[in-house]
């Protein structure tokens, strides 16, 4: 059976992360948890990626990378926030240059919470924004038939 | 019919299948030799159908014409090559064929798509001699550069008369396949540089047509590995079909082992090999000829 979520390529952007998240993102594609096998891509451009995978808070400096990337990706397209900073700032949310979560800025589809998130629960995540790209791809052919 | 025109039809329709599953296995045997379970061997074509399933940024519509240029004259070149057609004209097509890939990635105003074309270009510098040594080394040793003809040459492989040229050409496939040591400009592995060079400003259906472009130029590619070793007898066909699975093993081998170069030593190293292999073989057996 053909579907889009076949083949999910990752863009993985670290907004002010502490790198622990990121590690763990990386350490997905090692031998031990292989996202390969789930046909994910970890394709470092957007134009090419489906799932935008962030990690870590958006302050004032990364907010605009984050809204054109984001707006750089063709649809169907999933946001998944990584990390419980990416979520909402974390133990970072009172600091005055953090605005807060990745939701400040772009639309968030799947929240992964830990500090850092485990690689299991990012497969988790990403597997449920998986199941997302699907449902967008139907929506995205409907407003193209309308 | 005419086994030119069955060759050329089979070519038409089974290479981008032939092609996406090699590219497939490829990528399970890659993910192996690293310790991974891998994707499936149809994974390809999953990408395929969700690149064509997914909105396309046109960046202008210029980069698209050029795209679809690459796409028909890579098509055109493996078509000339396996209906039998003249070897030189079939390498002038293949080089066109870059050239419009090189164009399409430079008409978009992106720092990465120009770095890789001109980074391709030196590729293609870099390739380009050994390609045409290849071409007059079946014309030295068969008498014609028609692919018709040499095969119907004799009982033995072209191979036994030009080892370092096949060597040579093992050499610069890799770079034509984009394996590690030599992918500058763009890349299958997940490790890029430059964003993803040559496909950066791509996206969508354009650049799935960008693959199906890829899956033709390899099944082609192995094609011109199979004329090394394919005769007039009928068993040929077979010793072709396993000389070219290890030829094709040998890359993905290569691809893993060697960590990705500078270009100046692509160059050098491809033209030290072009000339040590290629021209001293393509000397020895001009010698052998005048006897």
């Amino acid at each position: 059976m053909l579907k889009v979520s076949k083949s999910p390529w990752l863009l993985h952007y670290d907004g002010s992360s502490c790198n622990g998240c990121d590690i763990e993102v990386l350490a997905c594609l090692t031998p031990l948890y292989d996202v390969e096998r789930f046909g994910i891509i970890n394709t470092g451009n957007p134009k090419h990626a489906d799932i935008f995978l962030i990690t870590g808070g958006i302050n004032k400096q990364n907010e605009s990378v984050v809204k054109q990337i984001y707006s750089q990706m063709p649809n169907p397209k999933v946001v998944v926030a990584v990390g419980i900073c990416a979520c909402n700032g974390g133990v970072f949310k009172d600091c005055y240059n953090i605005m807060g979560g990745v939701d400040k800025v772009i639309p968030v589809d799947i929240y992964v919470p830990g500090c850092a998130a485990r690689p299991e629960s990012i497969m988790d995540g990403v597997v449920k924004a998986i199941a997302l790209l699907d449902e967008k791809r139907k929506s995205v052919g409907k407003e193209a038939a309308e | 019919m005419n086994i030119s025109v069955v060759s050329l039809l089979l070519y038409l329709i089974l290479g981008p299948f032939a092609g996406g599953l090699l590219a497939g296995i490829d990528r399970k045997i890659t993910a192996r030799m690293q310790g991974r379970k891998g994707p499936s061997v149809l994974q390809p074509f999953y990408d395929l159908y969700k690149l064509f399933n997914k909105q396309s940024v046109v960046v202008n519509d210029l980069q698209d014409f050029l795209v679809a240029g690459f796409l028909v004259f890579i098509i055109f070149t493996g078509c000339l090559f396996f209906s039998g057609g003249d070897l030189l004209l079939v390498f002038f097509a293949l080089t066109l064929a870059g050239i419009f890939f090189v164009m399409s990635a430079c008409s978009a105003s992106s720092p990465y798509g120009s770095m890789a074309s001109q980074r391709e270009l030196m590729q293609m510098m870099a390739y380009e001699p050994m390609v045409l040594l290849v071409a007059i080394g079946f014309y030295i040793v068969t008498g014609s550069f028609a692919v018709k003809d040499i095969i119907h040459f004799s009982n033995i492989p072209a191979v036994a008369y030009m080892p370092g040229i096949y060597l040579g050409f093992l050499w610069v496939l890799v770079i034509k396949f984009r394996k590690s040591p030599f992918d500058l400009s763009t890349t299958h592995h997940a490790h890029q540089e430059m964003v993803k060079g040559l496909t950066t400003e791509l996206s969508g259906n354009i650049l799935a047509l960008v693959e199906v472009s890829h899956w033709y130029e390899n099944v082609f590619l192995l094609g011109v590995v199979g004329l090394f070793f394919a005769t007039s007898d009928w068993w040929s066909a077979i010793v072709v079909i396993v000389t070219v699975a290890i030829s094709y093993f040998l890359e993905i081998l290569v691809d893993n082992v060697f960590p990705r170069v500078k270009w100046d030593f692509m160059l050098k190293s491809t033209w030290i090999v072009t000339l040590v292999a290629g021209v001293i073989n393509l000397m020895v057996i001009s010698l052998i000829k005048l006897r």
